[in-house]
Order: structure tokens, then C-alpha cells, then sequence
């Protein structure tokens, strides 16, 4: 449903350019859950503002169910780390979950009834009247994780979504993303920087090498159903996997150590 | 422990500093430090403000000044912000008018009053467009610099769900904007009012405070009926400054928690 072929992107010109993307080429099948992993600063969030047509990459294409990506595309939903900017402060948690779907040309009690829905899927049934603001970080991203669902997006896209919440909230909405991932069968592309997350959470862990950005590894995560943080995470499985994409994202450095 | 409560409460302790000056002026006059000729005793200029209060022709002067203070607001308010919006979202068009604001915006505005008579012929449209011209600015550049302040995560966040940059600016910044545009139209309503004031000095008319003062000027007790009038003028310049903080305060509550929080 998502092909990319040798995309690449560099800001500015001149001798102060950054390349950001060196050419990344990646498939995502229908329904798949892949995590993008990589160095800090490697170009993820450029690649993913690509995707959502928030960015005109300057190399490459990119394929959305078969359109070019140059706008961004129906059906996609961005979650963005920083949920109480991608909040608005001025309107109830309700009212945010409800708002795009004014773009579905649903009227006004079917959006509310929908945002409703989505926010009783993330436990968060009695917040919908409250302001963002006066809900706690975890409980937030929750709103805008139901914000997304509500909206029916074919493809989830995930920018460091639990990169600011404690370690026990992060658990609690990774498998949150999970239940999402089984109840309505959308494809999910998160990017992230811990790597226990990607595996935890993945069908497939992509790792990019540090900037520009390209495809290092493909990594098919091959772990017993369904996924749990106390028993998945102690399956050698898991263990030999993280070390593996542990190897591969610190680079040559790490591999080194591990061999020498 | 009481006292000290005491001035912790804003307005009781504003009142006391008021109370306070009153009764120094009061002094000064009664032992001669003041001189009556040059200000008159404080007392007599509150019981002379206090007589306004029911005094038709004072009433309809303070209704003309607030009329023509409100037509002026208003409409400063209707240009200044489409000019602010377009010109906080569109650099290059900013770029090219910016001269020209910053020729026009240090002209004094009372300086206009003459120019302002010269082309309207109504008394009412004088005080107005002086007003206008000199209350839009602090509207317009609080927009501008509003719009400056808008999130780019908050407008990503609805341009991801594919919406239009027209519907980005009218759902994501003009809303994030709004508290800042609110200040802008607090600033300008005492600017308004000082104008109105002004332009019905400078040009004279019928009915205003400003009308009545000139009026005034005749009087045996001129100088007490002079005091009284601008003491009517502070007041409803504060009534009005603090009916626009209360509203501030009610309408965007969501921006004082978040600006706390962070």
C-alpha cells in the first residue's frame, strides 16, 4: 500500500546543505505494522513528513495505494510526539477528536457520536468535555491517538508518539497501539528511537543508518502472539532481536565491540 | 497578619493608594501647598463629579463620546485584523507594505484632527476616523505578531488530516491568535477614547466630553468643572480597560492554563 523508491532530501544549498535522506527505498504491505528505527538526527521525521505530504522531498517518489504522494493523501492520520502542541488548547478533548472528521463530510451528531466512539477505545470515556490541557501527558496522546482512529485513516502514521511520557505510560500505549492495530486492521508506520519499542511493538523493524538516511536493515519480527510486556520482552526471541537492531543502529562502532 | 492581607487583595490595595492621594491633594490645598488657582480643592472636584452623575447634558455627552469611541473601536477592530491576518500570512506581501505602515504609524494621530474635519463633514465622523486611524495599529500588529506565535505542530497537525491552508488559518490560527488580538483591542479601546476626547477639543461639536470641557471653560468655576470632567474620563477609561480584562480572562481561559503550565 506504500512504496518508496530512493527518496532522498536536503535542506537548503550551498556548502550549509543537509542531507537528510541518502535514498530510502521501503515497501509496506497492507495491514502491517513496521517500525522505523535509526540514530537521533538520522532523518526520520523527514521521512515521515514526506509520506504525509508535509514536505516535498527533493529526490525520489513515493507511492500511496498506487497515487504518487504530492499533496497529503485521504485516508492517513499523523500522530505527532508532542501532543500538547498538536492539541488545540481552545477546544474540549471532544471537539479535537471530532474536528477532522469535517473533512469526512459527516454532520454535526455524527461527528460527536464517532469522536465518542474513539475516545471510549482508548479509556478515555468520561474525558471527552475536559480541555487537553487538564488531562496529564499519557492521557493526552491517548486523545490523540483517538483523534486519529476516529478518523478511519488507512495508514497511521506515528512520529516518536511515547517519546514523552514515564516508562509505565509508554507501556500501557504501546499496547494500546496493538489493540488498535487488531480491532481495525489499518497499517500503522511508527517511527521511534528506543529499540526494545520497535521490536515489542513491530511486524517489522526498518533500521536507517545515521544521516543521510538510508535502509540499513529489514528485520521480520517472528515473535508469539499476542504480544505481552512481561513474557514477549524475557522471549529469546525478543532478546536476540533488540541485540541484533541494537548492533545495526549504533553502526560499525558497536558491531566491532561485539565481535572484537 | 491583617494588615498584611490586606494589601494582598489588588483592588483593596489600589483603593487605599487612591483614598490615599486623595487625601494628600486635599491637604495640600486645604494648607496652601497647592494652590487653588492652579488646582482646585480635591474635594469640591469629586462633589462636582458626583453632580454629573445626574446631570442630563453631562449623561448625553458621556453617551456621544462613547458612542464614537465604540464606532471607532469597532471598526479599527474590522480592518486591522483582515489586514493583520493578511499581512502575518503572506511575508512577501508584508514585505512590500511595511514601509508605508511604518511611515504612517508614528504620524501623531491628533495632528489628523484638522485634516479629518477638512474631509468629513459631520462632527461624528471627525472623532471617528481619528479614532480609527489611531487605534488600529496596536490591533494590527498584536494579529501580526499573534499569527507569528501560532504552533507549526498545531497547523501540521490539521494540514496532515488534508486540510486546506484557508481552513488551517481559520481553525488552527486564528483561534491560537485570538487572545493576542484581544490585547490588541484593549490597547487600542484607551487609545480610542483618548481621541474621541481629543478630536472633540480640536474640532469642537455639539455634544462630547470633550465639548462639554471647552464649554466649561467659560465658567466661574471652570477649572473644578475641567478636573471633574477628566475624572469622569479616567473613570470610564478604567471601567472599560477592566471590563476588557474580565472578558479577556473568561474567553480565554485556555491560554492563561497553558502559558501557566509551560
Amino acid at each position: 500500500m506504500l512504496e518508496i523508491h530512493n527518496l532522498t532530501h536536503t535542506y537548503g544549498t550551498g556548502p550549509g546543505a543537509h542531507e537528510a535522506l541518502g535514498g530510502v527505498d521501503l515497501k509496506v504491505a497492507e495491514g502491517e505494522l513496521v517500525c522505523i528505527v535509526g540514530p537521533s538526527g538520522c532523518g526520520k521525521s523527514t521521512l515521515l513528513r514526506s509520506i504525509a505530504g508535509l514536505l516535498r522531498p527533493t529526490g525520489g517518489e513515493i507511492l500511496f495505494q498506487g497515487d504518487p504522494v504530492e499533496r497529503t493523501p485521504d485516508n492517513l492520520a499523523v500522530v505527532f510526539q508532542d501532543y500538547s502542541r498538536s492539541l488545540f488548547p481552545w477546544m474540549s478533548v471532544a471537539d479535537n477528536v471530532a474536528l477532522p472528521l469535517r473533512r469526512k463530510g459527516m454532520d454535526g451528531r455524527q461527528r460527536r457520536q464517532a469522536a465518542l466512539d474513539a475516545l471510549e477505545q482508548v479509556d478515555l470515556a468520561g474525558a471527552g468535555g475536559k480541555y487537553p490541557w487538564e488531562l496529564s501527558g499519557g492521557m493526552q496522546q491517548r486523545a490523540s491517538i483517538a483523534r486519529a482512529i476516529a478518523y478511519r485513516p488507512t495508514l497511521m502514521l506515528m512520529d516518536e508518539p511515547f517519546g514523552s511520557v514515564d516508562a509505565q505510560t509508554r507501556e500501557d500505549l504501546e499496547d494500546l497501539v496493538l489493540r488498535v492495530r487488531a480491532k481495525h486492521g489499518m497499517t500503522i508506520l511508527l517511527i521511534t528511537h528506543d529499540i526494545d519499542e520497535s521490536v515489542y511493538v513491530g511486524d517489522r523493524v526498518i533500521v536507517l543508518s545515521k544521516a543521510p538516511a538510508k535502509v540499513v536493515s529489514d528485520l521480520r519480527v517472528q515473535l508469539p502472539g499476542p504480544r505481552d510486556q512481561i513474557t514477549t520482552r524475557e522471549h529469546p526471541g525478543f532478546v536476540q532481536l533488540r541485540a541484533e537492531v541494537g548492533r545495526l543502529v549504533r553502526g560499525r562502532q558497536g558491531q566491532a565491540a561485539s565481535t572484537g | 497578619m491583617r494588615v498584611r492581607s490586606l494589601f494582598e487583595n489588588r483592588v483593596l490595595c489600589g483603593a487605599l493608594g487612591v483614598a490615599g492621594l486623595l487625601c494628600l491633594l486635599e491637604a495640600g490645598g486645604r494648607t496652601g501647598v497647592i494652590d487653588p488657582l492652579v488646582f482646585p480643592l480635591i474635594s469640591g472636584v469629586v462633589a462636582r463629579a458626583a453632580t454629573f452623575a445626574i446631570d442630563p447634558e453631562f449623561l448625553a455627552d458621556i453617551a456621544a463620546t462613547l458612542t464614537a469611541w465604540a464606532a471607532g473601536l469597532l471598526l479599527a477592530t474590522l480592518i486591522a485584523v483582515p489586514a493583520g491576518l493578511v499581512l502575518g500570512t503572506m511575508p512577501r506581501v508584508e514585505a512590500a507594505v511595511r514601509p508605508i505602515t511604518e511611515f504612517l504609524r508614528p504620524i501623531p494621530s491628533i495632528a489628523l484632527v484638522s485634516l479629518a474635519a477638512l474631509v468629513f463633514a459631520e462632527r461624528f465622523n471627525i472623532k471617528v476616523s481619528v479614532a480609527v486611524y489611531g487605534s488600529m495599529w496596536p490591533i494590527l500588529i498584536n494579529t501580526m505578531y499573534g499569527l507569528k506565535d501560532v504552533d507549526p505542530v498545531a497547523k501540521d497537525t490539521l494540514r496532515s488530516f488534508g486540510f486546506s491552508p484557508f481552513d488551517v488559518l481559520r481553525r488552527v490560527s486564528l483561534p491560537s491568535t485570538a487572545p493576542f488580538i484581544a490585547t490588541g483591542v484593549r490597547l487600542a479601546s484607551a487609545i480610542a477614547l483618548i481621541l474621541v476626547i481629543s478630536a472633540e477639543l480640536l474640532a469642537g461639536g455639539s455634544s462630547g466630553i470633550g465639548t462639554f470641557v471647552l464649554e466649561a471653560g467659560g465658567s466661574i468655576d471652570a477649572l473644578e468643572f475641567i478636573v471633574a470632567a477628566a475624572l469622569w474620563a479616567g473613570v470610564i477609561g478604567l471601567l472599560s480597560n477592566g471590563l476588557f480584562v474580565l472578558l479577556e480572562r473568561r474567553l480565554f481561559r485556555w491560554h492563561r492554563a497553558r502559558t501557566e503550565t509551560t
